[in-house]
């Protein structure tokens, strides 16, 4: 078990992880009932705040604050006990993070920022919502930079050596999110922030929009990448096999480092402002980045076979039914990796330039992202979850718990089904997205779209509904592992933390030089981005005020 | 130059037609997708 | 560094698969001009009524064979007197805001464009079968986002 004091750390990140979760569900239950109609909602609350918190909570919260609390564990478990100074860094870095996420949430709730997570402009909210978000931001790179130097000590007193594979993946994912955030930075401190507090007049729509898909497309990767370290180096360890190949899961990660930035303008294909070349030439270089994901695809599936057949399977699927489906830290996680086979393709056709005038904002996108971060990233973050909680409170992981992590599983799996099945149908006949109920005055498309038996709001009421059971079941989880199953004391009975075994003996030396990595991708960014964004700059259309429409 | 002779030691013929079952599912939802785009 | 002979085959195949789908996308929008919704030109974001096309919203013949229509998207509707156009001729669509960003997408048609305060966005389309068209905001705009809406005829 690791330090008493990490562990602290690492609970601590956790509570706040679940507590938005709660929140953040019970937001998307009351969503499908507006949409719905069968909900009113008080005059003071409005569909597009619960709308913003559903999205700020779960998609920019939750996520956030649970890759910490594995972070934080792993690295400790891998590289020691942390020192004084990282964790004190630690520990600013999460209540800086803490102080912005309740300062933007309180001004969601008090309707001063129903401007959804990605606040664009000229929607403007409360200057403090921007410093509540810049504040989210600059804490995770306090606790960011805590965790490198963490490394760098490892680095120092482990001179030649590569670093275990789990330090490896989280130090990855930090660089890449440290570069990321440079854009949303950027615009939040020198655009919004300047424009909200009224010292400056007008902000530059296009601009503020191309900075901050900069940062956006690279967050679907900081959500992804700690559930691919899991994929990488939990999972083999459940399945009893030492990880595939050390050196194919670096070289995949750093391929991440590369490409997940330079790629954001597959998010504004149908949007002036920005020429077809570089539209197509971001293109490119997004799918790209779908190539480390073909690898880890393969990963995968040669980790079940090879953990089956060295259980005696034989024939082409026999390793099939050798996996260890009674244990929930692995049926979980493989669910999750089969959501993601759809997800992933979606995403390719999102990307696909033309194509994206099909989906573009229509209901595909919501069924997209719930079976990407909604499902593959959030249900591996439950399936760490189930031990990662009894690993840092020494409580047991008990029989009851085991069977109801798997009811949760289940019900999460079947309401997403539906819900995002739903959505996606939707989505192709044209429905949009982010729209409480409306049927355009009854116009006979509108209702057409909604009157098929897998397209009906009922299906994705009742989607909802399944997923808000799954998501209390497992707040009670939660909850009965943080405070209240019983104590292992016996060794037999405590739960342990499933690293593998990962032979580095043939890796090269240089995947673990990160100037290499970061020059590149600073250089990729550069060809992207550099005459696009000078140009929106140079030719800037008057800038405009900002508007407070809801 | 062990691992070499360890990895392709291993038996994924399972693994070869899973990933290419996943290929087809991309390749499949793409077509579709792009049959969409150009009926409209 | 090495690659199970399988894991080269699989890559082999996806690479070759994603350069088939960026060749079709990339070869029928540069050749055929079949590229998503667009445009450099920008305007003032204030002065939208009185700038050409958008002092005189609506439709407009330019010859033969094209029609101009200009549409202004603000919360939450669209400045544009009644949208009659013929099927089978190029239609080329101008939208601006003038005040936060919309969309301006045409239900069942490649019409689907981000509408940016600031900027014109372009798109040409044509019609095939007559009829009445859902036009629709896809972006969030505002409390009354799911009202707006409007309806082009084609004939």
């Amino acid at each position: 078990m690791i330090a008493q004091q990490d562990r602290k750390l690492a609970l601590s990140y956790i509570s706040v992880a679940y507590i938005a979760f709660l929140i953040g569900t019970l937001m998307g239950l009351l969503q499908v009932f507006i949409r719905n109609d069968k909900l009113d909602l008080p005059a003071w609350l409005d569909y597009y705040q619960i709308l913003t918190a559903h999205g700020v909570l779960l998609a920019l919260i939750y996520t956030t604050f649970f890759i910490f609390a594995f972070f934080i564990t792993g690295m400790s478990k891998s590289l020691g006990t942390f020192g004084p100074k990282v964790r004190l860094w630690s520990w600013v870095g999460f209540w800086v993070t803490l102080l912005g996420t309740v300062m933007a949430t309180v001004l969601i709730v008090i309707g001063e920022a129903s401007v959804l997570y990605t606040f664009y402009a000229p929607l403007k909210a409360n200057g403090w919502y921007y410093v509540g978000l810049a504040l989210v931001i600059i804490g995770t790179w306090i606790a960011s930079f805590a965790l490198i130097g963490h490394y760098r000590v490892w680095r120092k007193n482990n001179k030649g050596q590569l670093s275990p594979l789990f330090a490896f993946m989280t130090i990855t994912t930090i660089i890449m999110w440290l570069i990321a955030c440079l854009g949303v930075v950027a615009t939040v401190l020198f655009q919004y922030i300047p424009w909200a507090f009224g010292w400056t007049d007008t902000i530059n729509v296009e601009l503020s929009r191309s900075l901050f898909w900069f940062f956006g497309h690279p967050l679907v990767y900081f959500w992804l990448l700690p559930a691919y370290i899991a994929w990488y180096v939990i999972v083999p360890k459940i399945l009893n096999v030492p990880v595939f190949s050390d050196s194919l899961a670096r070289l995949a990660f750093v391929l991440f480092i590369l490409f997940s930035i330079p790629v954001g303008f597959h998010h504004q294909l149908t949007e002036p402002g920005i020429t077809n070349f570089w539209k197509f030439l971001q293109v490119v270089l997004t799918f790209m980045v779908i190539i480390p994901s073909l690898m880890t695809a393969f990963t995968m599936f040669a980790n079940f076979e090879i953990s089956g057949r060295k259980k005696g399977a034989t024939g082409l699927f026999g390793w099939f039914k050798k996996l260890p489906w009674k244990d929930i830290r692995f049926t979980s996680i493989f669910i999750a990796m089969a959501f993601f086979i759809p997800g992933g393709a979606g995403g390719i056709i999102n990307a696909s330039f033309q194509l994206n005038e099909v989906v573009h904002n229509t209901l595909w996108v919501v069924g997209h992202f719930h079976i990407t971060v909604g499902t593959p990233v959030a249900m591996t973050f439950m399936g760490l979850t189930f031990w990662l909680i009894p690993y840092l409170t020494g409580r047991k992981f008990t029989k009851s718990m085991k069977v109801l992590a798997f009811v949760q599983i289940i019900t999460w799996s079947i309401g997403m089904l539906l819900m995002s099945t739903a959505q996606h149908v939707l989505g192709l006949l044209g429905a949009p997205r982010r729209t409480a109920y409306s049927g355009y005055n009854g116009h006979p498309s509108a209702m057409e779209w909604f009157d098929g038996i897998l397209s009906s709001h009922v299906t994705m009421a009742v989607g909802g509904s399944i997923l808000f059971v799954s998501a209390m079941i497992l707040i009670y989880i939660v909850v009965m592992s943080m405070f209240l199953s019983p104590k292992a004391l016996k060794v037999e009975d405590q739960v342990e933390f499933p690293m593998a075994e990962s032979d580095k003996s043939h890796t090269p030396k240089w995947l673990e030089n990160w100037w290499i990595w970061i020059g590149i991708a600073f250089v990729l960014i550069i060809i992207a981005y550099a005459i696009p964004l000078s140009s929106m700059i140079m030719h800037a259309p008057p800038g405009s005020e900002g508007f407070k429409t809801w | 130059m062990s691992k070499k002779n360890e990895h392709d030691g291993l038996d994924l013929r399972g693994t070869l037609i899973s990933v290419l079952a996943v290929g087809i599912i991309i390749i499949v939802m793409w077509v579709a997708v792009y049959m969409m785009y150009v009926a409209r | 560094m090495h690659f199970h002979k399988f894991e080269k085959i699989w890559l082999v195949f996806g690479i070759i698969s994603l350069i088939v789908f960026l060749s079709v996308v990339g070869i029928t929008a540069f050749s055929h001009d079949h590229h998503p919704a667009g445009g450099m030109d920008t305007i003032d974001p204030e002065k939208v009524n009185e700038t050409a096309p958008f002092d005189n919203p609506g439709v407009t013949q330019l010859d033969e064979d094209t029609y101009q229509v200009a549409i202004v998207a603000m919360a939450f509707g669209y400045t544009a007197p009644e949208l009659k156009v013929p099927a089978g001729k190029e239609i080329i669509f101008k939208v601006t805001s003038t005040d936060v960003v919309h969309s301006f997408t045409i239900d069942d048609t490649k019409v689907n464009m981000m509408v940016v305060p600031g900027q014109i966005t372009t798109r040409s389309y044509i019609f095939d079968k007559p009829g009445k068209y859902l036009i629709l905001c896809n972006e969030y705009c505002g409390t009354g986002h799911h009202y707006m809406f409007t309806e082009i005829e084609v004939y």
